[in-house]
């Protein structure tokens, strides 16, 4: 177990990188905080895996260092590190029986047979896969493969860390479910440190005690899963957790009035002058419709989707979408909407600007 | 959805048969009608029954090459086989050396059978080639010629230079299906080169190694040219193998009866053995899959 530093981290996967567009990995500065559950949220290809990849030394990274907790792991192989890590796919040694693939870490380290016998029956029944233990792992399915993958991770109670990259993507949703339970029980009873990495966001926000946002190579947010969502710090975080996501509207902003397409929103705070592309954010949950105040919109359509309504609304061209409760009205000469000032942010270039209290 | 009965599609398959017929099936009868009858010239034969077939079974020169050509084999797949997983491993993975390495393996394939004796047995002589007078100078008796053991080595080098690229190539095909993802697991389970080998690439390469082997059993147990150029055989008849000894008996002596006998005992026994090594290799795949 360890607090696990990165010190001006950046990678590059070419030899001589030029400008920063050639990192997949930009220049990063993060303190993960031994015994917390993390999950590292983001889209394809931001970088995520080559973050994760650099943790556990499969990867050297082109400039930075690594420390677990005060020592210099920079240059470390991946197996001094002592590190488990679950691969996207599942990777299992064909040839051996499912018990021999859970043992195959603790042997490999010189762990006595008893132990090793243990630890093996322990994990499998958190798999679930006791009956199969004398199987070859050569027939079973895609999903019991991984259930193994998951298994070797785990059974090695001793590590520093426990990376998952994208772990339950071939596993049917019944078990997801069940086995991210297993890894949260997990986490509480042995406090491993741990990093999840995700791009379904349901997943990073159920999984994890903090969530780090990843965009284009960098860290955009890291917050709990409620600042993540009250106060998304870039338009990427806002847009990409919330179903449907943040509303973003081009804006004027000046003191505590945004000015869109000659049309008023009161904001909770106060702003300075802004340069650059300034724009509002809103959930759509907090918009709402209205028939007498508020911005202009079209009404285009409106989708149930059980607990609640979204409304589609557009506003010269930019949608805007709103979420209502099952049971609220929506009346014919309703096509304004209006949006809660407390929870309007202001995004200067993307990036949120914190205003003064008004 | 009910599959419509239709007999008639049958005379689909009528091209195949002909041409199969043809290019098969009609060389190999004639050679089954020598072997069952017997001639005194003037192109008149009468029926011998399997008397050429009780013959060669009692012919130690036809055991004798038979012993011969199962050693050679049998030492050519041992050496062959390893060795080509080993410069497999240790070839690049990607990028430009891994190209030149594959153009450099593929080379040996490339060169005709008769080719690569002329080279040998060239390379090989005491008087002019590199290898023969090196080793002469050297101070070791080398004489393919003369030597039993010389010849068989020159022989089986000979064979290990033109064909281990095969296996290697095979191999490294095998290797490349691998995905990273199982080295990087490897590694986080801290698994040593050897448990690497053993419990990821081996078994990734099984398939192509089963291809492989009986690839090189087949070849090895027909080959004729490389040892026909290079020893003739000899010396005596140390490396006279099945084919050299069976084009001796055909065209040398004209013994057709035996030779037919000969002919069709041999395919037999390529067939037997492949269908063997096919059949045990499968049977062990199924059983561990369960």
């Amino acid at each position: 177990m360890a607090k696990i530093t990165l010190d001006n981290l950046a990678h590059s996967y070419f030899p001589n990188p030029k400008s920063e567009d050639d990192y997949a990995l930009k220049e990063l500065n993060h303190v993960w905080n031994d015994g917390e559950a993390y999950a590292l949220l983001g889209s394809s290809g931001c970088g995520k895996s080559t973050l994760l990849n650099i943790i556990s030394g499969l990867l050297k990274p082109s400039q930075g260092r690594i420390l677990f907790n005060d020592q210099d792991v920079t240059n470390a192989a991946t197996a001094e590190r002592n590190i488990a890590q679950v691969f996207q796919f599942p990777v299992v040694y064909d040839t051996m029986t499912v018990r021999d693939n859970l043992a195959f870490p603790l042997r490999n380290r010189g762990r006595d047979e008893r132990y090793v016998a243990e630890r093996v029956q322990e994990i499998a029944r958190m798999i679930g896969m006791e009956a199969e233990l004398d199987r070859k792992a050569r027939g079973l399915t895609a999903d019991a493969k991984q259930k193994i993958s998951l298994g070797r991770g785990m059974v090695r109670k001793d590590v520093n860390a426990l990376l998952f990259d994208e772990p339950l993507t071939v596993i049917d949703p019944h078990m997801k479910w069940e086995l991210r339970t297993q890894l949260k029980s997990l986490h509480h009873e042995f406090g491993h440190t741990m990093i999840y990495v995700t791009h379904d966001q349901t997943e990073a926000l159920t999984f994890a005690d903090k969530v780090v946002v990843m965009y284009d190579g960098r860290v955009v947010q890291i917050g709990t899963p409620q600042e993540l969502f009250e106060t998304p710090a870039h338009t990427f975080v806002g847009y990409f957790i919330g179903s449907p996501g943040m509303n973003v509207i081009p804006a004027m902003v000046e003191g505590n009035i945004a000015t869109v397409n000659g049309s008023r929103v009161q904001l909770g705070r106060g702003y300075g002058k802004l340069d650059g592309k300034v724009e509002i954010g809103v959930r759509p949950e907090f918009a709402r419709l209205s028939a007498n105040d508020g911005l202009p919109v079209k009404v285009r359509r409106v989708e149930d989707v059980g607990r609640h309504k979204i409304i589609r609304t557009e506003f010269f061209g930019t949608d805007i979408n709103i979420i209502a409760g099952e049971d609220a009205t929506i009346g014919p000469d309703m096509n304004r909407v209006v949006f809660d000032p407390a929870h309007v942010n202001v995004y200067a270039n993307d990036w949120r600007v914190e205003g003064e209290a008004a | 959805m009910e599959k419509t009965v239709n007999q008639k599609a049958w005379f689909l398959v009528l091209p195949v048969l002909a041409l199969v017929a043809f290019s098969a099936v009609i060389p190999l009868m004639t050679v089954v009608n020598y072997s069952v009858q017997d001639t005194f010239g003037n192109n008149v034969f009468f029926w011998a029954g399997l008397e050429w077939f009780s013959n060669m079974l009692e012919s130690d020169r036809m055991w004798a090459a038979l012993g011969r050509q199962m050693v050679f084999s049998g030492i050519i797949l041992a050496i062959e086989v390893p060795l080509g997983i080993f410069v497999a491993l240790n070839m690049p993975k990607k990028g430009f050396w891994a190209s030149v390495c594959l153009v450099l393996m593929a080379l040996p394939l490339l060169i005709p059978w008769n080719v690569v004796g002329t080279i040998w047995q060239i390379f090989g002589r005491v008087d002019i080639g590199l290898l023969g007078h090196t080793l002469d100078r050297l101070g070791i008796d080398y004489n393919y010629t003369q030597d039993f053991f010389a010849a068989w080595a020159t022989v089986i080098v000979m064979d290990v230079w033109h064909w281990t690229s095969l296996v290697a190539l095979l191999a490294y095909a095998g290797l490349q299906s691998i995905p990273d993802a199982y080295y990087q697991a490897a590694k986080i389970d801290q698994a040593s080169r050897w448990k690497v080998f053993r419990y990821i690439e081996l078994p990734k390469m099984q398939g192509v190694l089963m291809i492989a082997i009986l690839l090189r059993f087949m070849d090895s147990f027909m080959i004729y040219t490389e040892p026909f150029v290079v020893t003739g055989g000899g010396p005596g008849n140390s490396t006279t193998f099945l084919s050299i000894d069976l084009v001796k008996m055909a065209l040398g002596q004209f013994d057709l009866g035996p030779a037919a006998a000969f002919s069709i005992m041999y395919f037999l026994v390529i067939l037997l053995i492949s269908w063997v090594f096919y059949t045990v290799m499968t049977n062990l795949d199924k059983r561990e899959g369960k």
